[in-house]
């Protein structure tokens, strides 16, 4: 249990994925102008991680790596399918954010209307696949890898909503001409980054 | 910005022989004007994360120029076969191919690249600028016009990923390209930590995008 408390803590604030890894900055920095739309595209994001990273994980763990399909018999035990990693995460995914937009549509479509392009562009938001990633890279088990894909998510919701409040203050303040919009969000980021930077060697 | 001119420049003249002027503007105008990473806003992640050295940089932005260019061509040859309600699954399965051949090459031939670039040469798949051009351009467009669509697009990806690795480098680590250059000519220099964390590239990538908007003017409706 400490355990995935230390798994969830770590991937909300010590890895998270905008501060430490930029993962999925180009919804990040077009959704953040108001802080409504933000929360809304954040808790889309952490469900679509917290789903697909445990399905992939289970893809991973019983059909990729070499071994996983020695129950389909002795014939398949040596097989490696894991250079299929990226195809087969990526459909997983595209086929959740499917559905995820089908569920938004059906039960707010005021919330629809507002994510506009960016809920199919979930399907190549980069923490999704990143998150992934990482996954496979870590010895996660079946939890830990759903605390991780939650946390993840959280870290990410917490990352926009935290910009879009700034970004909705900045519009009072005299930014020079060429710095407006994008450049002052990029040095933004860069200052919340840094803030961020002080949960390192932070262990539970 | 001298460097950017001297691309701009190279690119057009090799271009000139087949290409009529609105060909052309395909290629130039991603590097300036319409680039995917400093008006568009395409492809962040991975021009920060990979980076701190330039080499992995160079690396990074030839996959992504291989990748966006034969994705583009495919989807176009493909374009009115795909059927529109599932053209996004279509489209990650072509980017997915591309991606795995370039990844195996890079495990193959520059596995320390390969090491170094981790999870982001994987991650070309999501990369905005490749879905970003599919769906703008390439559903919409020849064969020939989409190939330098991808192909300027990776080039003014690759271009700013450039700058800011220089910068990175530089400051963070005193060398280019590994070649320890204040060593060399006799200087002490401390590496600037901050230019190798995350923040730097948000903050450096934020002054390019300043030089770059007083430079042609471009200016974001508020």
């Amino acid at each position: 249990m400490e355990n995935l408390i230390s798994i969830g803590v770590r991937s909300i604030f010590v890895d998270n994925m905008i501060f430490a890894y930029f993962l999925g900055m180009c919804s990040y920095l077009a959704v953040s102008k108001k802080v409504s739309t933000a929360f809304g595209l954040g808790v889309a994001v952490v469900f679509v991680l917290g789903v697909t990273i445990p399905i992939n994980w289970l893809i991973q763990n019983y059909v990729l790596v070499p071994g996983a399909l020695a129950w389909l018999g002795p014939d398949f035990a040596k097989l490696d399918l894991t250079f299929l990693q990226f195809i087969v995460f990526i459909s997983v995914i595209a086929a959740m954010v499917q559905l995820t937009e089908m569920a938004i549509e059906k039960f707010s479509p005021a919330l629809y209307g507002t994510l506009g392009i960016f809920l199919p562009l979930i399907a190549v938001n980069c923490s999704i696949l990143g998150g992934a990633l990482f996954m496979v890279g870590r010895p996660y088990t079946f939890t830990e890898a759903t605390v991780f894909g939650f946390g993840s998510g959280i870290g990410w919701l917490l990352a926009i909503v935290a910009l879009a409040g700034v970004r909705e203050k900045m519009k009072y303040s005299n930014v020079p001409a060429p710095l407006r919009g994008l450049g002052i969000t990029f040095i933004l980021v860069g200052l919340m980054s840094l803030g961020f930077l002080s949960f390192l060697g932070f262990s539970l | 910005m001298s460097t950017e001119a001297a691309v701009i420049e190279k690119v057009e003249k090799k271009a000139e022989p087949l290409f009529s002027k609105k060909n052309k503007k395909l290629i130039s105008n991603p590097l300036d004007i319409d680039n995917p990473i400093t008006v568009q806003v395409l492809g962040v992640c991975s021009a920060l994360a990979v980076t701190t050295q330039m080499l992995p940089a160079l690396y990074m932005a030839a996959s992504l120029t291989f990748v966006t260019t034969f994705s583009n061509l495919f989807i176009s040859l493909l374009r009115n076969t795909i059927p529109s309600r599932i053209r996004i699954i279509v489209q990650l399965a072509v980017v997915s191919l591309w991606v795995i051949i370039v990844d195996q090459m890079l495990k193959a031939y520059a596995y320390d690249i390969s090491k170094i670039l981790s999870v982001f040469v994987g991650l070309i798949i999501t990369n905005c600028i490749v879905m970003g051009r599919l769906e703008a351009f390439a559903m919409g467009n020849k064969p020939w016009p989409s190939v330098l669509d991808g192909l300027g697009n990776g080039l003014g990806y690759g271009m700013i990923l450039m700058i800011i690795a220089f910068f990175r480098e530089i400051f963070g680590s005193g060398s280019i390209f590994g070649f320890k250059i204040f060593e060399a000519i006799g200087v002490h220099y401390q590496g600037n930590g901050l230019m190798l964390l995350p923040a730097g590239a948000c903050i450096i990538l934020g002054i390019i995008i300043w030089v770059q908007r007083s430079l042609n003017g471009y200016r974001e409706a508020h």
